[in-house]
Order: C-alpha cells, then sequence, then structure tokens
C-alpha cells in the first residue's frame, strides 16, 4: 500500500537503528505523545532493539484512557434509557466506569451502537427521529474536527435528537502538565503526528523554547518512528532544542485550516478533567454557547448528573492508570498487570484500549526483550 | 483512536461545503469518506482519513523527501563509520 509500504522498509529501518545507536553517547529519555507510536514501537520490537541507548516513555495519547470516569457514568446511565442511543466507537465500550461499562449496558439490554465516524451517528438521528443520539465525542486534536463536523451538519439539518457528550482532550496541555512535574525525566518527545496533521506544529515553538527540550513531529510506521528518535537524539547530542517535522507527507507547519476553522466554530478551549492526571489548564474543549443545545450533559442534566457520585469514591486502588500515563511506571510493573488485569478482564482502560499502553505491552509481550 | 490511514480519491459524489463526500479507496476497499476538511483535493491524490473524514492530503513530494533524507542521513554514517 503506497505511503505505507516505504515507510516499513525493514533494511532502512535496520539503518536508522545503527545510526541511532552510533549517535548516542549516553542513554536518552524520550517520550512518545500518542498511543497509536506506542502500539508501533512495540509491534515492530522498536522498544526492544532500542534498550539501553534510548528509552521510550509512553505519553498520555490514549483518548479513551484519560476520558473522566464520570463521563462515563453518565454514558452508562443514558444508554439505560430507552429512549435514547448511545453511539460510541467501539475503544470505549469495555472501558470500565465506576460500576460499570457501555458494555455491560448494552448486553443487558441498553442501546450503544458502535460507529466508525460521529458523522455516522447524525446519519442514525436522522433515520430514527423518535430517539435521542447522543454520540460519546471523546479524543484528541484528530477527532476534534468529525465530532464538530457532525454538529454542523445536525444544525443544518435541524436535527432535535443529536447531542453529544463531550470528552476532548488537547495534547500540548498536557505534554506542559508533565513536564513541570519535579520528576519529569523527559528529555525530548516525538509530537503525535496525527494531532499534528490538524494543529500544525507552530504552537510547539514556545513550548520547546521555555524547556529547552526538542519536539519532533512523528508518524506512525517504523521509519517515521525512527526517524523521529534520530532527528530527536541528534538534535541532544549537539545541544539543540528545536520543533523539526519528520512526517512532512501529511502535516504542514500550520497544519489542515479547514479542520481547525471547524473546530474553532463549534468548540471552546476549556479546563479539563483528565482521568489519573486530574484536571489539565486549557486541557480539552467545550461547546460554544450557540451551539449548547447540542450538549448532552445539558440536555439531559435533569435526568442524570454528571457529578453523581464522589470521584473518591470510585477510584479503583488496583489500577495504577496515572502513573502509566504520566510515563512514571512501565505496564509490566503494576502488580496486576496479567494477572488480576488482562484485556480479557480488563481493570482499566489502558489495558482496554487498542492505544492503551498497557494493552500494547500485553499483546506484544513476547516481542519484548527480544 | 487516532488511527488514521491513507486512501486515494476516486471520485467526488459531492462538495457541498458542510456535506462534501468522495469514495476513497483503501487497499482495494472503497468508503464513503466526508471531505469538509480537504475541500481542494483532486481524484487520484491520497488523502489521511481518520473517523470517516479526510483530514489532510498527503504530499507525494515531501513523502519522497523524507525517505530520501533519511537514506542519505544513514548512507553518510555507513561512509563515516570506516574512517572514524
Ligand atoms: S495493568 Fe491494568 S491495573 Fe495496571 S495500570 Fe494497566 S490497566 Fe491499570
Amino acid at each position: 500500500m503506497k505511503f505505507l509500504d516505504e515507510f516499513r522498509d525493514p533494511a532502512l529501518a535496520r539503518r536508522l537503528l545503527d545510526d541511532i545507536r552510533d549517535r548516542v553517547t549516553r542513554p536518552r529519555v524520550l517520550m512518545e505523545v500518542c498511543g497509536g507510536q506506542t502500539h508501533s514501537l512495540l509491534r515492530y520490537g522498536i522498544e526492544a532493539e532500542l534498550e539501553g541507548t534510548v528509552e521510550l516513555i509512553h505519553g498520555p495519547g490514549c483518548p479513551v484512557c484519560v476520558t473522566p470516569v464520570e463521563a462515563i457514568d453518565f454514558a452508562v446511565e443514558l444508554a439505560s434509557r430507552p429512549e435514547i442511543v448511545v453511539a460510541s466507537f467501539g475503544d470505549m465500550l469495555r472501558v470500565p466506569g465506576s460500576t460499570r461499562s457501555l458494555a455491560d449496558v448494552r448486553s443487558s439490554g441498553g442501546n450503544v451502537r458502535i460507529v466508525y465516524s460521529p458523522l455516522d451517528a447524525v446519519e442514525l438521528a436522522k433515520n430514527e427521529p423518535e430517539r435521542q443520539v447522543v454520540f460519546f465525542a471523546v479524543g484528541f486534536e484528530t477527532t476534534a474536527p468529525a465530532t464538530a463536523l457532525a454538529v454542523l451538519q445536525a444544525a443544518k439539518l435541524r436535527l432535535d435528537n443529536f447531542t453529544l457528550l463531550v470528552a476532548h482532550v488537547r495534547v500540548l496541555p498536557a505534554m506542559e502538565t508533565l513536564m513541570s512535574a519535579p520528576d519529569c525525566r523527559v528529555e525530548g518527545f516525538l509530537a503525535a503526528g496525527h494531532v499534528c496533521t490538524v494543529t500544525g506544529f507552530g504552537e510547539y515553538d514556545d513550548f520547546v523554547q521555555r524547556h529547552r527540550t526538542p519536539v519532533v513531529v512523528t508518524g506512525f510506521e517504523p521509519v517515521d518512528l525512527l526517524g523521529g528518535i534520530l532527528d530527536c537524539v541528534t538534535q541532544l547530542e549537539e545541544s539543540r532544542a528545536e520543533v523539526t517535522n519528520q512526517y512532512a507527507r501529511s502535516v504542514e507547519r500550520s497544519g489542515n485550516e479547514a479542520s481547525q476553522d471547524i473546530v474553532r466554530q463549534v468548540y471552546d478551549v476549556a479546563d479539563t478533567p483528565w482521568r489519573g492526571l486530574g484536571v489539565i489548564p486549557r486541557g480539552g474543549y467545550r461547546l460554544r454557547p450557540e451551539f449548547q443545545r447540542f450538549d448532552a450533559a445539558e440536555r439531559f442534566s435533569g435526568l442524570i448528573s454528571l457529578q453523581a457520585v464522589s470521584p473518591d469514591s470510585r477510584s479503583n486502588d488496583e489500577c495504577r492508570s496515572g502513573n502509566v500515563l504520566s510515563g512514571r511506571l512501565k505496564p509490566v510493573d503494576c502488580p496486576a498487570f496479567g494477572t488480576h488485569c488482562t484485556p480479557e478482564s480488563p481493570l482499566g482502560a489502558p489495558m482496554v484500549s487498542s492505544e492503551g499502553a498497557c494493552a500494547a505491552y500485553f499483546r506484544y509481550q513476547s516481542l519484548a526483550g527480544h | 483512536m487516532c488511527l488514521a490511514v491513507p486512501g486515494r480519491i476516486v471520485r467526488w459524489l459531492n462538495r457541498d461545503a458542510t456535506f462534501a463526500q468522495a469514495e476513497v479507496e483503501f487497499d482495494g476497499v472503497s468508503r464513503v469518506c466526508h471531505m469538509a476538511c480537504v475541500p481542494d483535493a483532486e481524484v487520484g491524490e491520497y488523502v489521511i482519513v481518520h473517523a470517516g473524514m479526510a483530514i489532510s492530503r498527503v504530499n507525494e513530494a515531501e513523502a519522497q523527501r523524507t525517505l530520501a533524507d533519511l537514506a542519505r542521513l544513514s548512507e553518510l554514517d555507513a561512509d563515516e563509520e570506516p574512517a572514524s
């Protein structure tokens, strides 16, 4: 497949691995921000190949993993009502809420539909006018344009049975939060390629200067990842800190302006709770006042309260996902990993999601250490 | 979930600003995608599709340039090694 095969070329990948080993004079610590990158690093054995040379700390870039329990509980409550359909990406279904997951409500007769796109949920609302359709809008800047477009389409179609449960998050504020932790060991970042496809990378200039930390916009194939790592360690070895772009086939400095425009029409930036990391200033989006009628939390506030149960009473003692998401704990070092917590019976979201770090380790464990 | 893949535009179905759609082919499988973010993309061009929506055009020249740069970089290193 064009634009994939060339970036999976094993010979080039091997040469890049050698380059990285040659270039590094002492072990370096990098963070890949996006969970999709985490999976590729493990799937292709890159992490194991670089052991002792470059340590990759896995970042919080798994939207499903950082969705607050309150939002999941709210979705679960909605799906239990016969007049409401909750539409969601498949990844969200098995993420545990405080008592149940969306998959649990579905198996007890609740209305949960898996959709591939938020725009399919608009179609659903159009075709089933007798039901309220709520789309569970999770995801980073990559996904926000599609959910924002869903709102614009619903507005044009004058649908009064379509709403969003908004749990969108933004990557850069999370990087900021991680960097300001006193125990942060990250020396350089591989920025999330598809987030930058939308946002561009101009907004990283200030971050790089203030933290004197290189940021390399990086794609998802092995050659992309190794190119990003090589660029990042080269900067560190030369005591440089710049924003560079190793994913130029898909990312321009200014990003995709049409999608930024759609997002700006529909959302405002807002302080947002992240599961495991707390409230992050400017860490997400909320619907703009003129689109409030599409806000599920607002429309159904009479039925259910988003803060019905206090967060303390729901914390799951065994799951260390907060430490995993902030890069303080490797999934394999979590006592529950692979014993009490497996993809079949997950204790936390990082074991469920196709982008979660715990799931990646579980799936590719046999490759690690080779 | 940030999974996004390149696909080739087969034909435009609708060019409305909000409802734009095109048929996009991924490894032999066609799918209807929303195109509001890439209004100027042309048939035959590749786009990156995420959650049913194209979020950018793939720049062929940049793809080649990245590959050439990386190949050159690693060749340079290979050349330097025996000398050092
Ligand atoms: S292995 Fe399971 S319990 Fe441990 S942090 Fe990961 S998801 Fe939570």
